[in-house]
C-alpha cells in the first residue's frame, strides 16, 4: 500500500472575480522510501495541492471540491482540525522555500527545533535538547552546542535550510513535503542541500514529496516525477520515462528549456569595444569601517559583437561590475573605456550621449518598469529623449519596437501590472533597444521567470543581438544559461575574476577549484553529459 | 498625428492605470465614499455659510436665552440666544480652514524637505534628517501652548505652529519614498537612458511617491483639526468673537448640565468630520495599497 | 545594549538643551512682564521684585545663571505664588499627574492591545469590525469631548460615579483615567491589529502551523512578540500625548495635577513656572521616548545582537 494515495483532489479559490480551480482532479501516489517530485511552473497548483493535504490552505478563500487523500489508510481531507494537527509535524513534516522567512526571527533555533518534539511527544526539555543537538550534527551543522541558542539571523541561508530540515525530521515523520527547498539558495549550496535531503531520505527510508519548478533540480534525486500544468497532471512517470521517453508536449517543452548546448564561437573581429582596467567599486567607506569591496581590481575586454558571460554566486560582485560600467554606481578607482573613451571621467552632456550607446536589462521585470507609465510612454521616452524619432514619427517607432520584441500592438496603451512576467521583460528589452545601443548589460534577465518563458526570452535576446549587432555583458548565477549564450565566460568570486575562457574550456577543462565546484553543483548534470 | 496612428491599431486595448484601479477600489469601499460625500458637503456648507446661514453671526436674542432645538432654531440657541446652527456653521469655517491650511503648510515644507534629503542623500541627508529627529523629540504640544502664551492667540501663528509640527512626519515619509524609489530598477533604467534629474523626478519619482503623500495628507487634516480644537478648548486657540468647534465644545461643556445640546451638536459636527476624514484616509490607503503611512 | 543606551542618552542632551534655550528666550521676549497685571506696584517694589527674580541682569547673564541653577536641580521661585519654588509646585502636582497617566496607560494597553489582537485573529469578520469601529470612534472622539460626555452620562444622568476630584471620593479616578486612556486605547488597537496581521502573514507562522501547533500556541508563542513591537515603539509618543492630554482632563475633572498648574501658569504668565515645567516635562518625555525605543529594540533579537556586538 502506498504511504500517500491522492485521488481526484480538487481545490479552488473563491474570489470576487469568480472561482479559480487551482487543483483540478489530480491523482498521485507516494511510496515509502521513494522521492516523488511534483514539477510545474508558478500557478500550476503544485504547492496548493500539497498544502491542502495538511489543511494549510486558508479557507476561505480556499475550498476543497473533492477527492481523497489516503495517508496510511486514513483520508486526510475528512479529518477534524484536531486530528490533522496531530499528524502535522509528527507523521508529515514540511520544509519551505525561503529559509530566511520561514524561521521565527524572535526565537532561538533551539527552541524552534525542540517545539514539535515537546508538543507531540511530551518529552522533557533536556531530552528534546539532546535530540535537537544530535539532529543538528546530522544535518551538518558545525559545533551545534554553541550555535543552538543563536537566533536565525545569525546563520547563512544554507545553514537555515539545514535547521529547517532538522526541525522537520525531529519527530521522525513518515512523509516529508519539501516545497522548492533550494530555490532561494546559491548553486553550490543548492547542491549540498539536495545531497543532504537525498541522504537523509535513504537513511530513514521515508517518503518525500519534492515540489519544484525546475526539472533539472530533481533529475538526480527523484524516483517518480509528476508534471503539472494549470491544476492538472499532464504526465507521470519514473525518472527514466520522463527524461528519456517523455510523451506529453509540455513535458518535452520543459525538457527542451534546460539549456544544454554550448554556443558555437562566432567569428568576430577582435576589436575591443569595452576595456575594463583595474576596476574597483567599494561601498560604505565610513570612518574606521572596512569598506565592502564588491569589485576588487577586475580587468577584462569585451570585443565588438561578442557576448561575455559573467558568472558567480550572490555577493560575488557580478551585478556591480555591470552597474559600474554603466555608471549607475560610483566607481572607486580604475578605468572603463567604451570605444576608447574613459567613461569614469564623463559628465553632463558627454555622459548623456554615451548613455544612448549602452543600455541595461534588469532582473526583476516587476520592478524595472515604471508602474504609472503605459507601454507607449515607456518606449517613447528614450526615442524622444535621444532624438531618434520626432513627435510625429514616435508612434511608428514604438510600434516597430513592439513588433521586434514580440508584443501585440493592441497592448500599446496597457500598464505594466496588466502583463505577465515574460511580457514585461519584453517591454524592458524594447526600452533598452530603443536608443539603438551598441552595448547591453543583461543582469540576470531570466532568473525571475518560469523555465519555459526563460527559453523564449533567451531566444529573443539571441535573435535581437544578431539583428541589432549588439555587444553584450550577460550576468547570471546560472552556468547552464550562460554557456548557452556566451562566447566567453568570466568566473567571479568575492569581487575578483578567478578564471576565464570559452564555454568549452571552462566546462571541459576547469582550472580553478572554485570553478570545478561550481560545475559540480549544476543540477541535472547527468542530463548534460 | 501621432495619437491617431496609435488609435488606428485594430482593437487597441485601453489600459487601466493604477489611479483608475485605485479609484475603482475606493468606490467599492462604502465607508470611504460616505466619508468623501460628507466631507464635500461640509466644505460646500462652510464656503457658502455667509449666504445660507439661517441667522446672522452676531444676532442675539437675550430674552430667549438658551433654548432647545425648535422649528425656528433647528439646533437650539446658546445662553445669549444665538442660533447654534449658525454658530456651528461659522465655527466649521474656521476649523476646516485651520485643518486645510496648516496641512498645506506641513505638506509644502515636509515634501520639499524629504524629497531633497532623499534625492541628494549622503551627508546632506544625514544632517537634514538629524534635524528632523531632534525636532521630533521636542514636546511640541507643550511648545504650542507656550507659543500661544508668548505671542498671544493669533490665527496665523496657530497655522504656523501646527504646520511646523506636522511637517516632520511628512518629511520622513517623503524621504523614505524617494529613497526606496531610487533603488528601484525602473529608476536605474531611467538614469541609464540619460534623463535629466528634473525629468527623472517629474516623470518617475513624483507620480510613484504621490500615493502615500495623498493618504498621509488626508490623515493629517483630522490631526490638525483635533489640535486646534484642543487648544481652543483650553482657551489658547481661537478667540471670541471668532469661534470654532473646539471653542463651542468648551462653552458647551461648561453648561452641559442644563443645556446638553450646546455640547452635543458641536461635538457631533467635529466627530463626524473627523470620522469622514479618517474613513476616507483609510479607504485611500487600502485603495492605493500604501503600507504604514500612519503612525 | 549599553552602548546603544548611552548613545541615545548623549543624543538626548542637545535636544534638552534646545528645549531649555528656546523656552527661556521665548518666555523672556514675551510682551509684558509678570508684574504688569492686576494691582499696580510702586517702582521700588517692582525693582526689588525684579532684583529678587534676577530680572535686572542682562539677558545672557540671566540665562547662564538659570542654567547654573538648573544644573543643581533648582528651577527657581514661582512668580505667582510668592514664597513657593517651582520645584515645590512640581513636587505637589506631578505625583497626581503621574498616577493619572499610569492608569490611563494601563487602560490603553489592556483594552487596546486585547482588542487589536482579537481583531487580527479573524480579519474582516464581526470579531474584527466591532472592536475596530469602536477604535475609530475612540480616535475621532477627543478627550475634551469624551470627558464631558462621560460626566454627563455616568456622573449626572446615571449618577454612578463622581465627576471631579482625585482621591477624595472612592471611584473618582475612574472617569478621568478612561477619558485620558480611551484615545490611546484606540490607537494601540489599530497598531496592534496591523502589527499582528503583518506577523500572521509571515512564512514562519505557516512553519509553526505545519508543526501541528494549535492556534493559541501559534498566537502566543510565535506572533505576539513581533506583532506588539510597533505598540511598544508607540509608547514614547503616547506618553508625550498623555502629558498633553492631562492638561485637558485635569481641567475638566478639576484634578490638582501638573497639567492644570501648567495651563493656569500659561494664563497667569507665571514665567518661571512655565519655564520650569516645560523643562521638567521635556526631559521626562525625552527619557520616555528613549525607554520605549530601547524596549522595542530589545524585543528584536537582530537589533539586540547589534548592540551587543559593539
Amino acid at each position: 500500500m502506498a504511504l500517500l494515495d491522492v485521488q481526484d483532489l480538487a481545490v479552488s479559490f473563491v474570489t470576487r472575480n469568480g472561482t479559480n480551480k487551482a487543483v483540478d482532479g489530480i491523482s498521485f501516489k507516494v511510496e515509502l522510501g521513494k522521492i516523488t517530485a511534483i514539477i510545474g511552473e508558478s500557478g500550476s497548483g503544485k504547492s496548493v495541492a500539497c498544502y491542502s493535504l495538511l489543511g494549510l490552505v486558508p479557507m476561505p478563500p480556499g475550498r476543497i471540491d473533492g477527492g481523497r487523500a489516503l495517508f496510511e489508510g486514513r483520508d486526510l481531507l475528512q479529518l477534524e482540525e484536531k486530528e490533522l494537527r496531530a499528524i502535522r509535524g509528527r507523521d508529515i513534516a514540511m520544509i519551505f522555500q525561503d529559509p530566511m522567512t520561514c524561521l521565527n526571527p524572535y526565537m532561538t533555533i533551539g527552541k524552534q527545533l525542540m517545539e514539535p518534539l515537546i508538543f507531540h511527544n511530551k518529552v522533557s526539555k533536556e531530552q528534546a535538547r539532546a535530540r535537537a543537538l544530535e539532529l543538528l550534527a546530522e544535518v551538518g551543522m558545525r559545533d551545534p552546542e554553541s550555535t543552538i541558542d543563536n537566533f536565525p539571523h545569525q546563520f547563512s541561508g544554507g545553514m537555515r535550510q539545514r535547521v529547517m530540515i532538522a526541525m522537520a525530521l525531529i519527530n521522525e515523520p513518515k512523509l516529508l513535503i519539501a516545497d522548492e527547498p533550494t530555490t532561494a539558495l546559491d548553486v553550490t549550496i543548492q547542491a549540498q542541500i539536495l545531497k543532504l535531503i537525498s541522504e537523509l531520505q535513504h537513511k530513514r527510508d521515508i517518503g518525500v514529496i519534492f515540489i519544484s519548478h525546475d526539472l533539472a533540480v530533481v533529475a538526480d534525486i527523484a524516483d517518480e516525477i509528476v508534471v503539472m500544468k494549470q491544476g492538472k497532471i499532464v504526465e507521470t512517470g519514473d525518472r527514466e520515462d520522463i527524461f528519456h521517453n517523455a510523451q506529453n508536449p509540455y513535458t518535452k517543452k520543459l525538457l527542451a528549456a534546460i539549456p544544454s548546448d554550448c554556443k558555437q564561437a562566432s567569428t568576430t573581429a577582435v576589436e575591443p569595444l569595452i576595456q575594463v582596467r583595474n576596476l574597483c567599486t567599494w561601498f560604505g567607506q565610513g570612518k574606521g569601517k572596512e569598506p565592502v569591496k564588491a569589485v576588487n581590481d577586475v580587468s577584462f575586454d569585451i570585443n565588438r559583437g561578442e557576448v561575455l558571460g559573467l558568472v558567480g554566486e550572490s555577493g560575488s560582485g557580478k551585478s556591480t561590475i555591470g552597474r559600474s560600467i554603466l555608471r549607475l554606481v560610483p566607481v572607486t578607482s580604475g578605468e572603463v573605456r567604451f570605444d576608447g573613451t574613459d567613461l569614469t571621467a564623463l559628465e553632463g552632456r558627454d555622459l548623456k550621449s554615451m548613455r544612448r550607446r549602452m543600455q541595461m536589462i534588469f532582473q526583476d521585470p516587476f520592478a524595472s518598469l515604471n508602474p504609472r507609465m503605459t507601454v507607449y510612454d515607456t518606449l517613447a521616452e528614450p526615442l524622444l529623449l535621444h532624438g531618434i524619432e520626432t513627435r510625429k514619427t514616435v508612434a511608428q517607432g514604438v510600434l516597430k519596437l513592439m513588433d521586434d520584441v514580440g508584443l501585440a500592438r493592441a497592448f500599446v496603451r496597457k500598464y505594466p501590472h496588466e502583463f505577465s512576467g515574460g511580457q514585461r521583460q519584453r517591454i524592458a528589452i524594447g526600452r533598452a533597444l530603443a536608443t539603438r545601443p551598441e552595448f547591453i548589460v543583461a543582469d540576470e534577465p531570466v532568473s525571475a521567470l518560469d523555465v519555459t518563458i526563460q527559453a523564449q526570452i533567451l531566444d529573443l535576446m539571441q535573435k535581437l543581438g544578431r539583428e541589432y549587432g549588439l555587444t553584450m555583458l550577460f550576468v547570471s548565477h546560472d552556468l547552464a544559461v550562460v554557456r548557452h549564450l556566451a562566447d566567453r565566460i568570466l568566473v567571479l568570486y568575492k569581487g575578483q575574476v578567478v578564471e576565464q575562457g570559452t564555454g568549452d574550456d571552462l566546462f571541459e577543462r576547469p582550472q580553478q577549484a572554485y570553478t570545478q565546484q561550481l560545475l559540480k553543483s549544476i543540477p541535472g548534470r547527468s542530463l548534460l553529459a | 498625428m501621432t495619437t491617431q496612428t496609435i488609435n488606428d491599431i485594430d482593437q487597441a486595448e485601453q489600459g487601466t492605470s493604477l489611479w483608475k484601479d485605485a479609484w475603482r477600489r475606493l468606490r467599492k469601499n462604502h465607508l470611504a465614499v460616505f466619508g468623501l460625500i460628507l466631507l464635500v458637503l461640509f466644505i460646500v456648507i462652510a464656503l457658502l455659510t455667509p449666504w445660507i446661514a439661517p441667522y446672522s453671526y452676531q444676532a442675539q436674542d437675550l430674552e430667549l436665552g438658551a433654548s432647545p432645538p425648535s422649528a425656528a432654531h433647528w439646533l437650539g440657541t446658546d445662553i445669549f440666544g444665538r442660533d447654534l446652527l449658525t454658530q456651528i456653521m461659522y465655527g466649521g469655517r474656521i476649523s476646516l480652514a485651520v485643518g486645510f491650511v496648516a496641512t498645506a503648510v506641513a505638506l509644502l515644507i515636509g515634501v520639499t524637505w524629504g524629497a531633497i534629503a532623499g534625492y541628494v542623500g549622503g551627508r546632506a541627508d544625514a544632517v537634514m534628517m538629524r534635524l528632523v529627529d531632534i525636532l521630533y523629540a521636542l514636546p511640541f504640544m507643550i511648545f504650542i501652548v507656550l507659543l500661544t502664551v508668548v505671542f498671544g492667540r493669533n490665527m496665523l501663528l496657530l497655522f504656523l505652529a501646527i504646520g511646523a509640527v506636522e511637517w516632520l512626519t511628512m518629511a520622513r515619509i517623503m524621504r523614505g519614498q524617494v529613497q526606496s524609489l531610487r533603488q528601484q530598477e525602473f529608476v536605474e533604467a531611467a538614469i541609464s537612458l540619460g534623463l535629466s534629474p528634473t525629468t527623472l523626478i517629474r516623470r518617475h519619482l513624483v507620480p510613484n511617491a504621490l500615493g502615500p503623500i495623498i493618504v498621509y495628507t488626508t490623515l493629517t487634516i483630522p490631526n490638525v483639526m483635533l489640535l486646534e480644537a484642543f487648544l481652543s478648548f483650553l482657551g489658547l486657540g481661537i478667540q471670541p468673537p471668532q469661534t470654532s468647534w473646539g471653542l463651542l465644545i468648551s462653552y458647551g461643556a461648561e453648561s452641559m448640565e442644563e443645556f446638553p445640546w450646546l455640547l452635543i451638536f458641536p461635538g457631533l459636527a467635529l466627530t463626524l468630520t473627523l470620522f469622514s476624514l479618517n474613513f476616507l484616509g483609510d479607504g485611500l490607503r487600502d485603495a492605493l495599497d500604501v503600507r504604514g503611512a500612519k503612525d | 545594549m549599553w552602548r546603544f543606551i548611552s548613545l541615545r542618552l548623549l543624543q538626548a542632551i542637545p535636544v534638552i538643551l534646545v528645549v531649555i534655550t528656546v523656552t527661556f528666550f521665548l518666555v523672556r521676549i514675551a510682551p509684558g512682564g509678570p508684574f504688569d497685571s492686576e494691582k499696580p506696584v510702586t517702582r521700588e517694589v517692582k525693582a526689588a521684585l525684579e532684583a529678587q527674580y534676577k530680572l535686572d541682569l542682562p539677558l545672557f547673564q540671566q540665562y547662564t545663571s538659570y542654567l547654573g541653577d538648573l544644573a543643581h536641580g533648582n528651577l527657581g521661585p514661582s512668580f505667582k505664588y510668592p514664597g513657593r519654588s517651582v520645584n515645590e509646585l512640581i513636587a505637589a502636582g506631578f505625583p497626581v499627574t503621574a498616577e493619572l497617566g499610569l492608569y490611563a496607560l494601563l487602560v490603553a494597553l489592556c483594552i487596546g492591545g486585547l482588542a487589536g489582537v482579537i481583531a487580527a485573529l479573524k480579519p474582516n469578520t464581526a470579531q474584527d469590525y466591532i472592536p475596530m469601529s469602536l477604535a475609530m470612534i475612540g480616535i475621532c472622539m477627543p478627550s475634551f469631548l469624551l470627558g464631558p460626555l462621560l460626566v454627563l452620562v455616568f456622573g449626572i444622568y446615571l449618577d454612578w460615579l463622581p465627576v471631579s476630584g482625585w482621591g477624595d471620593i472612592p471611584g473618582d479616578k475612574i472617569l478621568p483615567s478612561i477619558t485620558l486612556g480611551a484615545g490611546y486605547a484606540a490607537y494601540i488597537a489599530r497598531l496592534g491589529r496591523a502589527g499582528m496581521l503583518e506577523v500572521l502573514s509571515q512564512d514562519y507562522i505557516r512553519t509553526a502551523r505545519a508543526k501541528g501547533l494549535p492556534q493559541w500556541q501559534v498566537v502566543l508563542k510565535h506572533s505576539l512578540r513581533g506583532g506588539l513591537i510597533p505598540v511598544v515603539a508607540f509608547l514614547g509618543p503616547a506618553f508625550a500625548g498623555l502629558i498633553a492630554g492631562s492638561f485637558v482632563v485635569e481641567t475638566i475633572f478639576q484634578i490638582p495635577g501638573l497639567g492644570r498648574f501648567y495651563v493656569q501658569a500659561a494664563f497667569n504668565r507665571d514665567y518661571t513656572m512655565i519655564l520650569g515645567t516645560t523643562v521638567f516635562l521635556s526631559v521626562l518625555i525625552v527619557l520616555f521616548n528613549l525607554l520605549s525605543d530601547v524596549l522595542a529594540a530589545w524585543m528584536n533579537p537582530r537589533l539586540r545582537a547589534q548592540f551587543g556586538s559593539h
